[in-house]
């Protein structure tokens, strides 16, 4: 370490498309996994606000889920999915997400004034069109508040991967430990971290457009 | 089914009966370096928590901590400290009590700032200091939700921990790493199960921890939601 700067601008310079190269990859297995989860969390919390008995059980479960370390879980499907593969990083990070979106699902759904829901149903309403057009709509602030906290949980856990032979950026710190060169590893930090925020940018947007009302309000969209 | 020859091999390897390499001293390594993070977090983020909850001063502290935290890649933060400050328990304990500090921070500031205002308004009232308005009212009453944020840096740290015996820490993390790196699976995946096991078992304690700090006529009826605000 003696006399090696914190960073080598050069060697930035000299990487540019390989850190491109590893950012894209790093956001594919860090976000699809979150798309996925939602895709699952959002029925399973319909289905936990028309049957609440299934909520405690399913919540429990993946409380417990959350807390398991990523690195353990990574190396215990290494045998079904194989070693340096996406799936054994993707797998454990949609399970994750589940776990993070859904209480913030459920929490959504059930912020409905019941008032708001029989107005709905009195005005017409069938339960599929009252679902899309009134409870969904109405939960937006709440899920995209769970889709923030999931997606940067997962872009930070992803390069946990790395150990496990597939990591995105996660590779850099492995590179840079190996070769006790810091710049890489500083290179991972800062675009990790970037990543992270404009993902969280992006969501905050998205949250802008889809539920106007809510810019404004605070509580549900922290 | 292999799963079991595995876990055989793991567990009657004589490596792993006694010794430096013994599973019991893993887990004590474990723990140590694990409740030393922890309480040094403890140390630094709870006092700092009561002072913003209490005044209400400075929560924007608590947000963009929140934020920040939880995007820091743990792997990129163990290996640029031991890289910056050398091979030793310091070292690897400053990221460690980095990413516990924040959730134990920002529990306790919800914890306290959630106190009814009317009931510290009362507490007042009958004469009670700012101090003992603080520690005799508000301590208690968030003290639930400061376990729940012990709770996740726990589990956090534990988590961390594991991944930092990728730069020579020991603990159960070393079966994870060596077994990774020697291709031995069945090291790997003992390892690994007994991490996973560790955190449950936090996860048991700190749950017997937050009821046993509930009133115990609220017991029944409430519990902690913790994931969401907590992390």
């Amino acid at each position: 370490m003696d006399g090696e700067p914190l960073v080598r601008w050069k060697w930035i310079g000299d990487h540019l498309r390989y850190l491109a190269d590893l950012t894209l990859d790093h956001a594919v297995i860090a976000l699809v996994p979150v798309l996925i989860g939602a895709l699952i969390a959002i029925p399973l919390g319909l289905a936990c606000t028309r049957w609440p008995k299934l909520y405690q059980p399913l919540s429990g479960l993946f409380n417990v889920v959350y807390a398991l370390p990523s690195l353990a879980v990574f190396v215990v499907l290494i045998p079904y999915t194989g070693l340096a593969t996406r799936a054994t990083v993707m797998i454990p990070l949609t399970c994750y997400a589940i776990a993070v979106l859904l209480p913030t699902t459920v929490d959504g759904l059930r912020a409905v004034p019941e008032a708001v829901r029989q107005a709905a149903t009195a005005m017409g309403y069938g339960p599929w069109h009252r679902l899309t057009a009134v409870e969904l709509p109405a939960a937006v602030p709440f899920l995209t508040a769970g889709l923030r906290v999931a997606a940067v949980a997962s872009i930070s856990l992803a390069a946990v991967g790395a150990l496990v032979g597939r990591g995105g950026l996660g590779y850099l710190f492995i590179d840079g430990f190996q070769r006790t060169f810091p710049t890489p590893i500083v290179a991972g930090i800062v675009l990790v971290a970037l990543l992270a925020l404009v993902t969280d940018l992006v969501l905050l947007l998205a949250r802008r457009l889809l539920a106007p009302w809510a810019a404004r309000r605070t509580g549900a969209g922290r | 089914m292999n799963w079991l020859n595995w876990l055989s091999t793991f567990f009657t390897a004589p490596d792993h009966r006694s010794g430096a390499d013994a599973i019991t001293h893993r887990i004590a390594e474990h723990l140590v370096i694990s409740g030393q993070a922890l309480l040094l977090a403890a140390v630094l983020a709870v006092p700092v928590g009561l002072l913003i909850g209490y005044t209400g001063r400075g929560t924007f502290v608590v947000t963009a901590l929140t934020g920040v935290a939880r995007a820091l890649p743990t792997l990129g933060l163990v290996t640029l400290a031991v890289l910056l400050a050398g091979v030793n328990d310091l070292a690897v304990l400053i990221p460690l009590v980095a990413l516990a500090a924040p959730p134990l921070l920002v529990a306790t500031a919800e914890g306290i700032a959630g106190t009814d205002p009317e009931v510290r308004d009362a507490a007042r009232g009958i004469g009670l200091t700012h101090r003992q308005v603080l520690f005799g009212v508000c301590v208690p009453a968030a003290l639930p939700t400061v376990l729940a944020g012990l709770r996740t840096a726990a589990v956090q740290v534990i988590a961390t921990a594991t991944v930092a015996a990728y730069v020579g820490l020991g603990g159960l993390g070393r079966y994870v790493i060596d077994g990774l790196a020697t291709r031995n699976f069945p090291t790997t995946l003992g390892g690994a199960l007994l991490v996973v096991l560790l955190a449950v078992a936090t996860q048991l304690v700190f749950a017997l921890l937050i009821r046993l700090s509930l009133p115990p006529g609220a017991r029944a009826r409430r519990s902690v939601t913790t994931t969401k605000e907590a992390l």
